[in-house]
């Protein structure tokens, strides 16, 4: 076999890997014993290393947002629409997607080098062997926990980015307060708030599916472990930026725009 | 009793590039076994296959009259706790403590209570010589500390199978030794089937009843300890004797250049020795021994603790080792019958004389020739 032919079938054998992992792992949400304890603990880690940095990043992402729509809404004399516009922005695209860049960079990178570190010393080859299935005892409770953390925080990213966006335009941009709000409602529509919520699920998910999965196979000893920390983060950016697209083209197809 | 674990022609390879192939021997049941094979011949592989964490693409693992290589994975997983694993760094859990770990399979497999799950870890961390470490995590002990919990967490759920990876790696020679007779003693107490995987020379020669070598991709031997301690067999002689001459080279790339030279099929023992060895007779390490006398490579095998009680495994080894005692070349032959005592083999005469007593069905009871 040629190296290219080779390099395809490794890509293709890898996602095939991921997609059978993923069918396991929803597989196994509903077995019993619920590792209820365990779903607490994570959660409320990748909860504590994400809040943060979200936060941190929505309040600049909203504002760039509104200044950048502030001045193109002032060139065409539609100033009044600037706080709906930018509303609509944040809440189905930059939102769910600062909030998984987060939850994978922060979370997704932990979980994938406690993984790969617990395989490298055969931790896991033991659990297997005690005849306890790692994907329902660890992979699990993970992914649940990513996806819950995303769900959660894409709200609040949401109402930062708009809280940004409102302040820059009120205060640097001389926007009228008046119009920001009460344009809210003029463009979107309460399904822009349910596909958000959708993408940040399915983006969580995605995000502690891909740690998961490549901290379950390192390839060579402890620098494999940063390799393939390295890759888990990179796969879901571009997992991430691919999904979002599908999605956003199948819900501007089936969910008319307001007033249309 | 322990559980006879059949191995069938079994080949794993990993991408291109073989591991070793067409592996066939038997684990008898109850007894003490050794893999021996220099680094990077795949003895961590085949271990993993025996439990089923890697699927081999050719051959049968038979536990039970079950294939673990091609049953279902619901019957992997019932097939694994006949098993009690000690891996090579213990591979203990490292956010539990080590009374934790132990405690693991009880709490997942069982519905006992802490009560009782107290008594059986405390029973298995004295077995071990681990009392007094249980509230330590595993990061605050030594490494042969690990090693004695990772063997605890095995011996948890009464395995039939005990599988040691390595169990001498990282541990002083003292500490090798205390091992070696806690396997030994364990035998004597659980009389469980034991495969120590290692390349220590010193445990091959004074643990196993069975040994076995592999070597260039293939198992060079497997059999009775007597007949690898007193092989000619260049490869195992140069191994268990430690020298520098011989089939066996530093690096893992020229054993597998010398292998792809050789014609495909070809036994490798038979191959002969490298241009940059002198070449070495068989036995020239002790040209005076005299005709008959058994080698010093086979040195007594290592006893049960005072104490304990007899290991039954050596009553039916020597029954079945005098059954295929013509089969043996003559030192292992001679190896074999130094360490049967007079009344092993006038238990073995009667036990022929019972058994040939019985007449064997020649033909059917019905319609037969007459």
């Amino acid at each position: 076999m040629s190296a290219p032919a080779r390099a395809v079938t490794g890509v293709l054998r890898e996602f095939g890997g991921l997609f059978a992992m993923a069918l396991d792992v929803v597989a196994g949400m509903f077995r019993r014993p619920v590792q209820g304890r365990e779903i607490v603990r994570q959660f409320w880690f990748i909860a504590s290393v994400s809040i943060l940095p979200a936060a941190l990043v929505a309040i600049p992402f909203g504002a760039v947002i509104t200044l950048q729509l502030g001045s193109l809404t002032a060139q065409i004399g539609a100033d009044s629409f600037n706080g709906a516009a930018s509303v609509l922005v944040v809440i189905q695209q930059a939102s769910p997607i600062v909030t998984t860049l987060v939850v994978a960079g922060a979370g997704g990178s932990a979980i994938c080098a406690d993984l790969g570190s617990r395989t490298i010393r055969e931790e896991i080859d033991a659990m297997r062997v005690l005849g306890v299935s790692p994907i329902h005892r660890l992979v699990v409770p993970r992914v649940i926990a990513a996806t819950a953390v995303a769900a959660l925080l894409n709200g609040m990213v949401s109402v930062v980015g708009v809280c940004g966006g409102y302040f820059f335009n009120v205060v640097v941009q001389d926007g009228t307060p008046g119009a920001f709000l009460s344009s809210f409602s003029a463009l979107a529509q309460l399904p822009d708030l349910w596909v958000a919520e959708i993408k940040a699920l399915l983006f969580g998910f995605l995000a502690g599916l891909v740690a998961a999965y490549r901290g379950l196979n390192p390839r060579g000893g402890p620098k494999g472990v940063g390799d393939v920390v390295n890759q888990s983060v990179v796969i879901t950016f571009l997992l991430l930026f691919f999904v979002n697209f599908v999605i956003s083209v199948v819900y501007l197809r089936i969910v008319p725009a307001k007033g249309a | 009793m322990g559980v006879e674990v059949v191995v069938q022609g079994l080949g794993k390879s990993f991408g291109a590039q073989a591991i070793w192939r067409d592996v066939t021997l038997t684990l008898p049941a109850g007894e003490v076994s050794v893999l021996l094979g220099p680094s990077g011949t795949g003895k961590s592989v085949f271990l993993k296959c025996l439990v089923g964490l890697l699927r081999p693409e050719r051959g049968r693992v038979v536990i039970n009259g079950v294939d673990l290589c091609s049953c279902a994975e619901r019957d992997t997983y019932e097939i694994r706790k006949l098993f009690g694993v000690l891996f090579q760094d213990g591979a203990l859990f490292g956010s539990m403590s080590v009374y934790d770990n132990v405690a693991f399979p009880l709490r997942e497999h069982t519905r006992k209570s802490e009560k009782e799950i107290h008594a059986i870890v405390m029973s298995k961390m004295d077995m071990v010589g681990m009392r007094g470490a249980e509230r330590k995590l595993p990061g605050e002990i030594s490494g042969g500390m690990r090693k004695r919990a990772g063997l605890a967490r095995a011996l948890v759920l009464d395995p039939r199978i005990i599988l040691c990876d390595e169990p001498d790696s990282g541990l002083d020679p003292v500490r090798t030794a205390l091992l070696s007779q806690l396997l030994i003693d364990l035998n004597a107490q659980l009389d469980a089937t034991i495969l120590i995987v290692t390349h220590n020379i010193t445990v091959a020669r004074s643990v196993p009843d069975n040994l076995g070598m592999l070597f260039r991709r293939e198992l060079v031997l497997f059999g009775p300890r007597e007949l690898l301690l007193t092989s000619d067999i260049p490869v195992v002689a140069q191994f268990l004797n430690g020298h520098k001459e011989g089939p066996i080279g530093m690096s893992e790339e020229k054993d597998s250049a010398d292998f792809s030279a050789r014609p495909p099929g070809a036994d490798p023992s038979a191959r002969p020795l490298g241009a940059d060895s002198p070449a070495r007779p068989p036995g020239a390490d002790s040209p005076a021994r005299p005709p008959g006398a058994i080698p010093e490579t086979l040195v007594p095998q290592l006893q049960p603790t005072p104490g304990l009680p007899p290991r039954d495994a050596v009553r039916r080894r020597k029954l079945r080792l005098l059954q295929s005692l013509d089969t043996l070349p003559t030192p292992a032959r001679e190896g074999v019958l130094a360490t049967m005592t007079r009344e092993d083999l006038d238990h073995y005469d009667t036990w022929r004389r019972r058994t040939s007593a019985i007449p064997i069905a020649t033909h059917h009871p019905r319609g037969g020739p007459r």
